[in-house]
């Protein structure tokens, strides 16, 4: 196992990097998007219920399934990694935003009005400050099943570590099958933890000391 | 009454004696509010003036569109018809974010943001003006000092680690910030203990003693409207005009017996805080439970007339009142018992009015051991209890005077034998 990786490090070292780099940009873009429906959500209360249910329903697609569904429409490689792994990452996100954004007192809002900010501003100086907790925590949540889809998405020939799980698969019984499959397991694993240690200090930096729990 | 008419001596060229007047005048011009699918106006054809620097307190029970009237000065909601003027200006020609950085609002508790320093939080709109920073790091200085607080101790402190009434001045400083020439306040005293809340009345006396701002003030509390207002605006349901004067002469002359009623006289307000809610008949109005089918309660509702429904938990405990409007989900839902006011039935009637006055549905629920539902308490119950003990105790003065009279014809007629 430590020739395996010693032989191979510097592809998995850039695998590794791939495979964080899709899920980063993939969340990113998800928690934009997430948050402009919940406030789209917010505005309208009846969205409310329909955007839970969509979430709900959502996440019991099973992710094979929508790489496999995904593959006609928009091709393999990369593209397509992302927008499957985006689909996925939406969901935990817009679930918590709409949490937080209805989360936040309307008094405070209806104040902020009062004093003449504009409607842009009490969004980006006051709801979206405020509901910021809850949106990170879901975030979070979004970024550690990230991991798996985007493993999941090497199938269509997505970038990162999803390869080598796939190859061990394929190789199954042959002299390097478990090598493989561990590597890319372990791999997805130890990003995760990486990247979530990364997320929780972003959020020390990025939650007002005011509302920080 | 007329109203609209300037007090010449109150306009700001004529400052008189003491610290110059930098506050505007307002007035409404035959203003009213309708609400949508409301058959009854919630502010109905208000006109008056507010003289340049006074402080005037709006008065009135629930309903009588208090909070909506000082909500249409800064366009917060906005007239149905009618006109309201700053210093002659209509409201509507400027811009309404221009207008509201004119004008300082303060609602109760001080509705300060959590996130944000005292120094930030009362920065607010000067930075909104695009003030250079050093002139904001000044007028916070300024302003905390002005209010009481150190500004080296608190301006770096979050909402959080300041206490009821220092939140409260935070507000008020806020609300002050630009040195706006009227400023208008919802309850700001409202969630603070009786004793901060004395003080703070102290200290915004004594502010206003040095700015002679406008302030138009909400209150529910008559002997804060009493001790802190020039004027008082009484507001009838309906939102009629009940009267408009100094206190003094509301409290010697009530215009109507509803004033009368609200101000009350001294035995009357005395007699609430002698009274308690368990001596009062108890009126119920329709009841839904958590979880339950919300058509159900809606016709259950409809079928008694009521505008709101009750909802209790599993332990029949009051979770929510809702209004019929609030009603959207399938099934009832459980809502937040915690924020639910309610008294319990061994409260004074002066605690039960008190929970009345801020309740937007005019009556109190009341519970008992456990925290149970009993039922509502409101105005009229509250009303005829204590006309009935006011002609109780009325008879039994008569009774008194006759049954000492009959003694005395009695001594009368014996006398002679």
């Amino acid at each position: 196992m430590w020739d395996f990786i010693e032989d191979r490090h510097r592809e998995i070292l850039y695998n590794g990097f791939q495979h964080a780099y899709l899920v980063v940009l993939a969340v990113a873009l998800a928690t934009v998007i997430a948050v402009l429906l919940a406030v789209l959500v917010t505005r309208v209360p009846r969205l409310a219920g329909v955007a839970n249910t969509l979430s709900a329903i959502g996440l019991t697609i099973p992710s094979f399934a929508l790489v496999g569904l995904l593959m006609p429409a928009t091709g393999i490689g990369a593209t397509s990694s992302l927008i499957c792994v985006c689909f996925y990452a939406v969901l935990p996100i817009l679930r918590n935003a709409v949490v937080g954004l209805q989360g936040v007192d309307p008094a405070l809002v209806e104040s902020a009005r009062g004093m003449g900010m504009h409607g842009f501003a009490v969004f980006a100086r006051v709801r979206l400050p405020l509901a910021w907790p809850v949106i990170l925590a879901g975030i979070r949540v979004s970024l550690q099943m990230s991991m798996g889809v985007a493993a999941i998405a090497a199938y269509i020939l997505g970038p990162g570590l999803g390869s080598y799980i796939f190859t061990g698969i394929a190789q199954i019984g042959g002299k390097n099958a478990l090598n493989y499959a561990l590597v890319g397991t372990l791999g997805v694993v130890v990003l995760a933890l990486v990247l979530d240690l990364l997320l929780l200090l972003l959020g020390r930096v990025t939650t007002s000391k005011g509302i920080r729990v | 009454m007329s109203t609209t008419e300037t007090t010449p001596d109150q306009s700001p060229e004529h400052a008189g004696t003491g610290p110059a007047i930098s506050g505007a005048r307002i007035e409404f011009d035959n203003v009213v509010k309708r609400y949508p699918g409301q058959d009854a106006p919630a502010v109905d054809s208000l006109s008056l003036t507010i003289p340049a620097g006074e402080i005037v307190m709006f008065i009135g029970p629930s309903g009588g569109g208090k909070t909506t009237s000082l909500k249409m000065i800064n366009r917060l909601i906005e007239p149905t018809s009618g006109t309201i003027r700053i210093d002659g200006e209509d409201v509507r020609t400027k811009s309404v974010d221009e207008l509201r950085r004119r004008v300082g609002y303060v609602i109760q508790g001080g509705s300060l943001f959590p996130h944000m320093t005292v120094a930030r939080n009362i920065a607010i709109v000067p930075k909104l003006l695009g003030w250079d920073r050093a002139r904001i790091n000044e007028r916070v200085d300024e302003l905390l000092d002005l209010v009481g607080l150190d500004p080296a101790q608190y301006r770096d402190r979050y909402p959080r680690e300041l206490s009821g009434g220092q939140q409260q001045r935070v507000g008020v400083a806020r609300g002050l910030a630009a040195d706006p020439p009227v400023i208008l306040m919802d309850e700001p005293f409202g969630a603070v203990d009786p004793i901060t809340r004395q003080r703070l009345q102290d200290e915004l006396l004594s502010i206003q003693r040095e700015l002679r701002k406008t302030i138009v003030m909400v209150t529910h509390d008559i002997d804060e409207a009493v001790k802190l207002g020039d004027r008082l605006l009484v507001l009838e349901p309906g939102g009629r005009l009940a009267q408009y004067d100094t206190p003094e002469n509301i409290l010697a002359a009530p215009a109507n017996e509803f004033v009368d009623d609200f101000v009350g006289s001294g035995s009357a307000l005395k007699q609430l805080t002698l009274s308690r809610v368990s001596e009062i008949e108890l009126t119920q109005r329709t009841t839904a439970r958590v979880g339950e089918r919300t058509a159900d309660a809606l016709a259950r509702a409809k079928a008694a007339g009521d505008a709101a429904v009750v909802v209790l938990d599993n332990r029949n405990r009051p979770v929510g009142w809702w209004f019929l409007r609030q009603l959207r989900s399938e099934t009832i839902g459980a809502g937040d018992r915690e924020k639910l006011v309610t008294v319990d039935e061994r409260a004074t009637l002066n605690d039960a009015l008190d929970v009345m006055l801020t309740s937007s549905h005019g009556g109190a629920i009341v519970t008992g051991e456990r925290d149970q539902y009993l039922g509502i308490v409101d105005f009229d119950s509250v009303t005829d209890h204590m006309r009935a003990v006011e002609q109780q105790a009325a008879a039994e003065t008569e009774a008194a005077a006759a049954a000492a009279a009959d003694a005395g014809a009695a001594a009368d007629t014996e006398a002679p034998a």
